[in-house]
């Protein structure tokens, strides 16, 4: 990844309990999950390390009560993580005076809830301007300001609507339309479709992925459904009993899953969607007897699900080229069957 | 596992049934044979008695005459002058609201004339929640109005208007105050229950000592007395803010004073309101029973025909409280109800204000009316409707045809019953009780809730009280066990028919709506001076709780286990005594619990209807001003109160880990 950094945690640790900070001490930060539950402790985020990249879209994905929420609390500060370290844009999060704290909100961070969180004696737009109002902005500007994210979520004629008066799904866009009043440059979402009944589900999904493709944002999503996070992620990070146990593409995790746990995410993703052709090819360019260098050769990029009539349907292996239209390798029937059915 | 076991099995103090019961009789026994051998277990020695109200005594003249700060100084100042200051502060408010409603503001301006109160009402309701609310509120006043008891009543609302804001603001901060931290909630937790289970007349002497009679000090009273349920009410709406909606704040920047007033408070109306509503209810019927210690208005004019046992007029101005009662609970309870609405505020002023603006033309008519038809300002008393005679030859009529059916009920029931029940209380050896509580807290509780329930039950035999406490608990176990029994068989019959059910619920909610002091009447004018009318006052104020969680109870057993036990084939006795009832059993037991707080609650008022209590302790030291003695009374109806809740809460909670009921 060449993208730049904007939040990186360093083994950040959150235990509820009480003197859980000293204890994390006394073990020289690296407590056995005995320790932590001889303690009384509960190990909500075990020494996380991760990075996120500066328009990278990073699900967090786990079953419940494995610290997904926990995890971005402590990114927003939420919670006071109980060790470790946590940069935004460089700057030490976790020792942030409250001050810059509440810029930093006001500005650079937004977020959105499993449960909305709507004030229900604030009016749709009233919701919406709050943010800006509570920064004492004129209320002309907030109005305007409102009007217009109404509009991006789709919400017109419904401005003056109590959040009782709205279906769920109407409610959820209402959060996100508040969540981007003050305009951040990082966007948490805890679970925000998690509420919705599938079909509604699906259709703010594909929402969001219109309203990103107009943001560009930076956004870490926590999802516990695994179709979730392969349709909207560039990559997913699996926690487990609050320890990260794998990081990366949809692609990488489904051909190489960590442990048995991930493989248990994985197992009904849909890797004709996800396994690119680059990914299961020979690299060896010599043995050329095999392969119909007559036919149109495939593009590294193609996933499976596009590449596969063809491969069926070709006696031989079809070589593979690069962005350059450079030949590096080729692919079987045996290829793709293993890739698919191993 | 060990670790599972320990997690799974409800802690249950076990000591078999079986053990148990032997150690009752045992108690019982040893009891019996030691009291009828040694004195002091028969009667709670005079020399062991702690002179704990000599103490307070001491205490209180201590600091109305003789502590002094700054002596010497210009700025020195007694104690008392603080609480006169407070007296003679709370004075202008008072003053005004008083010009306002009968008073008029010396030459300059009339007080409201009862045409515009009373055309205020109906506009108010109806911006609340509609006609229905509407006619409510128009009625009664205008039943205020034409009934003869305008001015009466005006005095009691003047001094209500100025009483609600305050006792909702105190209950408001230290709500607020209790939310931010567990140990704040831990000191205010048992304080309240105190407040709540004292006799508001045991407070009423420290408070006269301190505060002189009249309305301020009976604003006092009242907030000592209705500032617990409200700031309760304010701390369960701010803890039942959803997480979610303080995170969505807290991630927009909101600073902490923004996050109180912009988010919490207003997601925690509702729940607010309902306090509020609560607080209402209980000023007025505070302020109703402060007419003891110099309160003015219908109470104070209450209690002179009470005391004078002019029943007519006492009942006519009961009801003209009922009715205000019924007024202030419904618009409380509809404004707590009413959703926010939408104003467009590019609209001009009077359109964004329909209400208020209608108010104002309301104002200028009626003021503008009233000044030139004096009947519209002041009602002339030849134009009021009196019932006093109707009420007065009811109550002849009683006397005359009744009197040979009830004067032998009354007999029979004092003779056969309520003495002997005295008397039997009365010769409890106070070890044995003291032993059995103690037994019983254990069974259901563990150690912690035996001793606590133990030495509050020790508290008034120490306090050389025994004998009145007894006679206390004698009238509140007879009508506890009358309520609980009536009031189970009216619920249980309500549970099973919608229209019983829709009527003893109404039923409830209004007779819930009469201020205590109001079910002396209808008792006084049947059986006159004596424990049966107190008892009888008790049942009739404390069984609409225990019909209420009866119905509730039973309401509450989830429509799946009925239909489940219906397949199995169990009749209709066999699902109520089997299925409904042991899992309707913990929200009853509630209803027993509030039966006693009610009834203790009520002992205290029937002292003024004449009793031997601890009620009548406290009325004795009302009269002379002693602290000690009231406080020391009070404190013995509070723990008998406390006592039984914490055995009973234990107990329910008990019952329902067995029954994997969770709140
Ligand atoms: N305030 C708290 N006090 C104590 N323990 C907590 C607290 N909040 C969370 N936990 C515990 O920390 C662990 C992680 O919780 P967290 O809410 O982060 O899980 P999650 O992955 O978000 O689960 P879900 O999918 O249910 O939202 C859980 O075991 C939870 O019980
Ligand atoms: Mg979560």
């Amino acid at each position: 990844m060449s993208r730049p950094v904007k939040i990186a945690c360093k083994n950040v640790w959150l235990l509820f309990g009480k003197g859980a900070k000293s204890f994390l001490k006394k073990h020289n930060n690296q407590p056995t999950s005995t320790q932590i539950l001889k303690a009384g402790l509960i190990g909500a985020v075990r020494n996380v390390s991760l990075d996120v990249h500066e328009g990278e879209i990073l699900m967090i994905m786990g079953l419940s009560g494995s610290g997904k929420s926990t995890l971005i609390r402590c990114m927003t500060r939420l919670v006071e993580s109980t060790g470790g370290e946590i940069s935004f844009d460089g700057k030490d999060l976790l020792t942030l005076p409250k001050n810059q704290l509440l810029e930093l909100r006001r500005h650079n961070m937004g977020m959105v809830f499993q449960h909305f969180g709507l004030l229900p004696h604030r009016t749709v737009l009233e919701n919406i301007a709050f943010p800006l109002e509570i920064q004492n902005i004129d209320s002309d500007t907030r109005i305007a300001k409102a009007r217009e994210l109404v509009k991006v979520v789709g919400l017109e004629g419904r401005e003056n609507y109590f959040p009782r008066e709205l279906s769920g799904g109407q409610q959820q866009r209402v959060g996100i339309a508040r969540s981007l009043a003050d305009e951040p440059d990082i966007w948490f979402l805890d679970e925000p479709f998690s509420a919705l009944d599938p079909l509604i589900r699906r259709e703010m999904q594909d929402e969001f992925l219109r309203l990103q493709s107009l943001l560009n944002k930076t956004i870490v999503f926590v999802t516990h459904d695994f179709d979730e996070a392969v349709r909207l992620g560039d990559r997913i990070a699996i926690m487990k009993d609050g320890e990260l146990i794998q990081i990366g593409t949809p692609e990488e995790l489904v051909l190489n899953p960590a442990t048995e746990y991930v493989e248990q995410f994985v197992r009904h993703a849909p890797k004709a969607k996800l396994i690119t052709v680059q990914r299961i090819m020979q690299d060896d360019t010599k043995e050329t007897v095999l392969v119909d260098s007559s036919a149109k050769p495939l593009a590294a990029t193609d996933t499976l699900e596009q590449a596969a009539t063809r491969i069926i349907n070709s006696d031989k292996a079809l070589s593979v080229i690069d962005n350059n239209g450079e030949i590096i390798g080729s692919v079987s029937k045996q290829n793709l069957l293993s890739a698919m059915f191993n | 596992m060990d670790s599972r076991n320990s997690i799974n099995s409800p802690t249950i103090f076990n000591i078999t049934t079986k053990v148990f019961w032997l150690a009752a009789v045992l108690i019982v026994l040893a009891g019996w044979i030691a009291s009828s051998t040694i004195p002091a277990f028969k009667e709670f020695p005079e020399e062991w008695i702690f002179p704990l109200k000599d103490y307070i005594d001491r205490f209180f003249e201590w600091i109305v005459y003789e502590v002094k700060f700054f002596v010497g100084t210009f700025a020195e100042f007694k104690p008392t002058d603080i609480t006169r200051g407070f007296v003679a502060v709370m004075k202008f408010p008072l003053e005004f609201t008083e010009s306002l409603f009968f008073n008029g503001f010396g030459k300059i301006l009339p007080p409201l004339p009862w045409i515009t109160v009373v055309a205020l009402a109906f506009l108010l309701g109806y911006w609340i929640a509609g006609l229905r609310t509407s006619l409510i509120a128009g009625f009664s006043f205008l039943y205020l109005a034409l009934f003869g008891v305008w001015k009466a009543s005006m005095e009691t609302f003047a001094l209500v208007i100025i009483t609600v804001p305050f006792v909702f603001s105190l209950g408001v901060i230290l709500g607020i105050w209790i939310s931010k931290s567990a140990r704040v909630e831990r000191f205010w937790t048992p304080v309240f229950s105190i407040m709540q289970s004292m006799p508001p007349f045991a407070y009423f002497v420290p408070i006269v000592v301190l505060y002189g009679v009249g309305d301020a000090p009976a604003m006092i009273a009242t907030a000592v007395f209705a500032v617990p349920p409200v700031a309760r009410s304010v701390f369960l709406g701010l803890k039942s803010v959803p997480n979610d909606v303080i995170e969505a704040g807290l991630m927009m920047g909101v600073t902490p004073r923004q996050l109180l007033w912009r988010v919490q408070l207003p997601t925690a109306r509702n729940t607010i309101l309902v306090g509020l509503n609560q607080g209402i209810m209980m000023t007025l019927a505070m302020i109703v029973l402060a007419s003891l210690i110099g309160a003015s208005g219908l109470g104070s004019k209450l209690l002179t025909s009470l005391q004078g046992l002019k029943i007519g007029q006492a009942i006519e101005q009961g009801i003209a409280i009922v009715v205000i009662a019924v007024a202030l609970d419904q618009l409380s309870q509809a404004y707590a109800n009413k959703p926010p609405v939408y104003k467009d505020r590019t609209l001009p002023w009077i359109k964004q204000h329909p209400y208020l603006s209608i108010a104002g033309a309301i104002l200028l008519v009626t003021f503008i009316i009233a000044y030139f038809v004096p009947e519209a300002q002041v009602l002339p008393r030849k134009l009021t409707i009196t019932t006093r005679k109707f009420w007065n030859g009811s109550v002849e009529w009683i006397d005359d045809t009744l009197y040979d059916t009830v004067q032998p009920f009354r007999n029979f029931m004092l003779l056969k019953i309520l003495i002997p029940v005295r008397d039997f209380c009365r010769a409890i050896p106070w070890p044995t009780l003291v032993l059995l509580v103690g037994l019983l807290g254990y069974r259901f509780g563990g150690y912690k809730i035996a001793i606590s329930g133990a030495l509050m039950i020790l508290f008034p035999a120490i306090m050389g009280l025994w004998t009145p406490t007894m006679t206390t608990v004698y009238m509140v176990s007879l009508s506890t066990c009358i309520c609980v029994v009536s009031g189970f068989l009216i619920g249980l019959l309500s549970a099973k028919n919608k229209l019983l059910g829709k009527i003893s619920i109404g039923f409830c909610n209004f007779f819930q709506t009469f201020p205590s002091f109001i079910y002396l009447i209808p008792v006084l004018m049947l059986f006159k001076v004596s424990d049966l009318s107190a008892i009888l006052a008790m049942l009739l104020f404390a069984v609409t709780p225990m019909i209420r969680y009866t119905i509730l109870g039973l309401n509450n057993v989830s429509s799946n286990i009925i239909e489940s036990s219906r397949q199995m084939g169990t009749t209709s006795w066999q699902r109520l005594l089997k299925v409904e009832l042991p899992i309707a059993l913990p929200e009853i037991m509630l209803g027993i619990n509030q039966v006693i707080f009610y009834s203790l609650f009520m002992v205290a008022i029937a002292s003024l209807i004449g009793t031997q209590d601890l009620g009548a302790v406290i009325n004795g030291a009302r009269s002379g001003n002693k602290v000690g003695q009231a406080l020391i009374a009070g404190f013995c109806i509070a723990f008998l109160g406390i006592a039984s809740d914490r055995i009973i809460m234990a107990w329910t909670k008990l019952k329902k880990d067995k029954l994997g009921i969770r709140e």
